[in-house]
């Protein structure tokens, strides 16, 4: 059985920055496997630009941000098996895989990088009701469509949700010809970036429909229209509220969910909010050696931070496989009031680290002049202050170094309005 | 005089920006976070621009992604589009090259792809 | 001129038809879509019921447990994924304890074996997540699962391997003649000859029948809406739940699928033919009884919702019999609940007793009972998968990453019988798409696999024929 040093599951952004950095690292054999025929994930279907601005000061489309690192890969002696899908891994680091020229075979690694992406909700998590015909596409499913096949999913749009990738649809689909004649959102606020409402909906006069959802689409064979409705406060819909737009298709982009069918086989913990692995912040699971990183781990808004997190996951790969530095034991960093999510979930202070611990987040509301605390019982160990926080951008939040020795339990993390 | 309120475009933070306009420029910024956000500001009272993102055919087929290098004018977006929509290229094409020198009021039109050859 | 035709594509339909290519007959089934099993057959329960239910002395009660019985071995010729997962009959009081006891007496009167009444205790036991308010129920030894579009499809593909014919897009609208020469008129203008005719049109069965100035009988639309829960909830249930059938109704059942779902429902409401939408009262109805049956029901975990329209006739007991009036043209209509699971009883019947008396049955030497499941790599052993993607490095390629379906079997969904020729028609029979993504992934690639066996354009591709093209044109 061949062996490796670190072996990353998926070649998308995340894949790619830990690879580069676990062989930049040390770790003498870096292998990627990837299910695409080629590398780059995603970004691959990203084709608009404003990715690459914290990173490279750049706003770069994104395959030309993927190329980066696909140049980077290339030019180090790291082992790319494309077509090549992972179907298990266990618990002893050993990865079941399979593709049409190296057939059903297994590796064994050292350390293991999850690095396996999200996938968008469907309809039908959402249970709404009508018709089962064409015309109805999760956003990403249009993109790919549109972007690397040519085609287009339809001429009338109506999107619900007002996820990113719903926004950027909503250009794409509108510089290609169709007509979006709405997006809806069920909640009170898009859960996108402010800047892709001005220059996805506003520069073309896209409407945005907050709190209204979907209650019924029609059709047929194909999609011919859609009743929206307002929703009460519990999101429920209004009864007599509702429009009605005639449309060939329907978009969703209502959520990003990390794609973790690998990780729930090796009986890897998750954590139930981020629907991610539960990790340190050397990224490593609570299986010794395997890392996690990315939109495996947590759904990031921008690749630049999923780069960012990758690399730190691909470093402490190679310091596991080479040096066998692992987490363990540590405390707890839990979410409290008005958080829905912290990461890492678990700090070993004893750990060899020569970076600086950084908390990534997200806020349960939209708030304004709030304060962002760290505490550890009754101490505050780190306190901000911010102008404004939505759930649609992940926060951060240092730990400085000299703040480290004041941990001496659990930590609870929480935003006072 | 009049303040105008802008979200900026250029980079994720999505800045809230007042913008002081008289006699058709801007003469006060306010709320950017960076230079790129007052240049920004600045440029959409006078005339609002942008990058525009989009995909050519091959010559064999396949879709290249392309941007312009620079911002277009919005009001002009679809003109540029049906612009790029007429373009072909032929194989190989690598990130960064230039397809049309000039593809609308001096911008070029770029490949953000590679399209090695088959 | 063919022997036989069959009218309508549906679990009926494909069992008599496969019945019928064990004996030396020219044998066509007509389907008005594009695919076959796109009634009923795809959207139900898909439960092999014990055979309680039915009253005593009607053909359901008969066919029932015939059906029942003949169902394993069926499944094990034809490929198809039966288990044998015993059903319960939940009761939440005395009262309708009693109901158990009556429906155990009757279940016992139309031979069913291995019926038991268990306790509150026994209950808990062996169904963890039932609810605390349940106080016993009815155990039901023979219930079983199976899918029902795999059946269906594997009978009809099964039929033609054997030599029967198959026309899809064949909606009959006009039928002329009589026996031994019926004509039946497409839509479309096709024609057809056949000595004799069988009525499987399921609820259009009414309509065929009023074809042939038969108005006897009236068939109805009743729709079912089901949710569907994600694999990873598959152990909620580990039987077939049913809750005991009151004045009010019978209830939704839980139960457990042979993929590993779990699946929810149905309602039963009166609609139009052809009205398969869902409706969010439906689904809120499906979601309230859901979580009266059973405790912890992770509704987090739906990953799709559908819904089927079943007939109901108004003689309440199946139609199987010739016309009154026209000799050679049989009816077999109102087949309700337990449909699915008289199909290989009823089948018999109809091929040996009906047919029969017209055409001399002579065996077809060359039938062959067995049929390769059509997906089934995921079963492989290491080697066995190693050496197929050898042989074929199709196989070697996870196209839908949820339910791990190779190119192959996708590529070989197209070319056996009866080939898939659309999203739906691979799906169903492959299960690409039928997993947690619902597609989101892999449907790109399967629209393009398709394009490229059928050789049309991508934009030509359809979800489930006719007008239902999943694209509108080129983007440049």
């Amino acid at each position: 059985m061949k062996e490796f040093d670190v072996l990353i599951i998926g070649g998308g952004p995340a894949g790619l920055a830990a690879a580069i950095s676990a062989y930049d690292n040390g770790a003498k054999s870096v292998c990627i496997m990837e299910r695409d025929n080629r590398l780059g994930g995603i970004l691959n279907q990203c084709i608009h630009n404003g990715f690459g601005l914290t990173r490279f000061k750049e706003s770069l489309a994104g395959p030309e941000y993927a190329d980066r690192f696909v140049k980077q890969v290339e030019t180090r002696n790291i082992t790319v098996m494309l077509d090549t899908t992972v179907l298990s891994l266990s618990g002893e680091k050993t990865v079941t895989a399979i593709s049409p020229d190296r057939g059903y075979f297994e590796v064994k690694a050292k350390a293991v990088v999850l690095a396996m992406g999200c996938r968008e909700r469907s309809r039908g998590a959402l249970n709404i009701a009508g018709a089962r015909c064409a015309g109805i596409y999760s956003a990403g499913t249009a993109q790919k469509y549109v972007n690397v096949k040519g085609f287009m999913p339809g001429k009338r749009i109506v999107i619900l949700g007002s996820g990113d990738i719903g926004l950027i649809m909503a250009r794409r689909m509108t510089l290609e010809g169709a007509k979006v004649v709405a997006v809806c959102e069920i909640m009170p606020y898009s859960s996108g970036l402010r800047r892709n409402i001005v220059q996805c909906l506003d520069d073309f006069g896209i409407p945005l429909y907050l709190e209204h959802t979907i209650t019924k689409i029609e059709g047929k064979d194909r999609v011919t229209g859609v009743v929206v409705s307002k929703v009460d406060e519990n999101r429920r819909p209004i009864a007599g509220t509702e429009l009605h737009f005639d449309c060939d298709t329907v978009l969703f982009s209502v959520g990003l969910i990390p794609e973790n069918e690998l990780t729930k086989n090796a009986e890897i913990p998750l954590a139930k909010n981020t629907r991610g692995a539960i990790v340190y912040q050397n990224r490593e699971t609570l299986c010794s050696g395997v890392f996690a990183c990315g939109n495996v781990l947590q759904v990031h808004d921008l690749v630049d931070f999923v780069s960012e997190e990758s690399e730190l996951a691909g470093r402490c790969a190679a310091e596991y496989a080479i040096k066998g530095i692992s987490a363990k034991g540590g405390v707890n960093v839990v979410n409290g009031k008005n958080v829905t999510y912290v990461l890492p979930q678990k700090l070993d202070l004893d750990l060899q680290s020569n970076g600086l611990i950084k908390l990534y987040f997200r806020v349960s509301g939209a708030f304004r002049n709030c304060v962002i605390a760290l505490s550890c019982g009754d101490k505050v160990i780190v306190q901000k202050q911010k102008k404004i926080a939505v759930p649609g951008e992940m926060e951060t939040l240092v730990i400085p170094k000299d703040k480290l020795s004041l941990i001496d339990g659990d930590l609870t993390l929480t935003l006072e309005a | 005089m009049e303040v105008v309120n802008l979200t900026c475009v250029e980079c994720p933070v999505g800045c809230s920006i007042n913008v002081t306009v008289d006699g058709g420029k801007a003469i006060k910024v306010e709320g950017n976070g960076c230079i790129r956000g007052k240049l920004y500001a600045e440029n959409e009272v006078v005339c609002p621009k942008r990058v525009v993102t989009s995909t050519v055919k091959t010559t064999d087929g396949r879709l290249l992604p392309v941007k312009t290098d620079i911002p277009v004018r919005k009001s002009a977006m679809f003109e540029v589009m049906g612009l790029i929509n007429a373009v072909v290229v032929a194989p190989p094409v690598s990130v960064g090259d230039v397809l049309v020198d000039d593809i609308f009021e001096g911008a070029k039109l770029v490949a953000t792809g590679n399209a090695p050859t088959k | 001129m063919y022997d036989i035709v069959v009218v309508g594509g549906g679990v009926i339909g494909g069992m008599i038809l496969r019945e019928l290519t064990r004996y030396r007959l020219n044998v066509c089934l007509v389907e008005k879509e594009n695919d076959v099993c796109m009634g009923q057959s795809k959207a139900n329960s898909g439960i092999v019921h014990a055979g309680f239910d039915a009253q005593v002395g009607t053909l359901k009660a008969k066919f029932n447990v015939l059906g029942n019985r003949m169902m394993p071995k069926v499944a094990k010729e034809l490929g198809v994924k039966y288990v044998n997962n015993g059903s319960l009959v939940v009761a939440f009081s005395d009262e309708e304890v009693k109901t158990l006891e009556q429906l155990k007496q009757r279940g016992e009167q139309n031979g069913v074996e291995g019926l038991e009444i268990i306790d509150r205790q026994k209950l808990a036991q062996i169904e963890p997540n039932i609810s605390g308010k349940a106080v016993g129920a009815l155990l039901a030894k023979s219930g079983g699962i199976i899918c029902p579009y795999e059946l269906t499809i594997a009978a009809i593909g099964n039929a033609m391997d054997n030599g029967a014919h198959l026309e899809t897009n064949f909606e009959v609208v006009k039928i002329e003649g009589e026996y031994p020469e019926y004509l039946l008129f497409a839509a479309d203008g096709r024609q057809i000859t056949a000595k004799a005719v069988v009525n499987c049109a399921g609820i259009n069965s009414q309509k065929i029948a009023n074809l042939v100035g038969d108005e006897y009988f009236t068939v109805g639309g009743r729709r079912g809406e089901y949710m569907l829960l994600d694999r990873e909830s598959g152990d909620l249930v580990n039987h077939t739940l049913f809750f005991t059938p009151t004045k009010l109704g019978k209830g939704i059942l839980v139960s457990k699928t042979v993929d590993g779902n779990v699946i929810l429902g149905p309602t039963a409401e009166d609609v139009d033919f052809n009205d398969t939408s869902t409706t969010s009262q439906g689904l809120n109805s499906v979601a309230e009884k859901a979580k009266a049956m059973c405790d912890n029901v992770p509704f987090y975990n739906v990953i799709t919702s559908f819904s089927g329209v079943r007939a109901y006739c108004d003689r309440h007991d199946f139609i199987i019999e010739q016309s009154p009036q026209k000799r050679g043209f049989f009816h077999v209509a109102g087949i309700e609940s337990p449909g699915l699971t008289s199909a290989p009883a009823i089948a018999e019947y109809v091929v040996n007793e009906l047919i029969g008396g017209l055409f001399e049955l002579k065996p077809n030497q060359n039938f062959n009972p067995n049929r390769e499941p059509d997906y089934f790599f995921k079963n492989l052993t290491a080697e066995e998968k190693n050496k197929l993607i050898k042989s074929n490095p199709a196989y070697g390629k996870i196209v839908c990453r949820c339910e791990q379906i190779t190119e192959g079997e996708i590529i070989r969904a197209l070319t056996v019988n009866p080939k898939a020729t659309d999203v739906d028609g691979v799906k169903r029979r492959t299960r690409a798409g039928m997993g947690r993504c619902q597609g989101g992934f892999c449907q790109p690639y399967v629209a393009e696999i398709i394009a490229k066996e059928l050789g049309v354009c991508l934009c030509d591709v359809t979800k489930s024929g006719g007008e239902s093209k999943l694209l509108t044109g080129e983007s440049k």
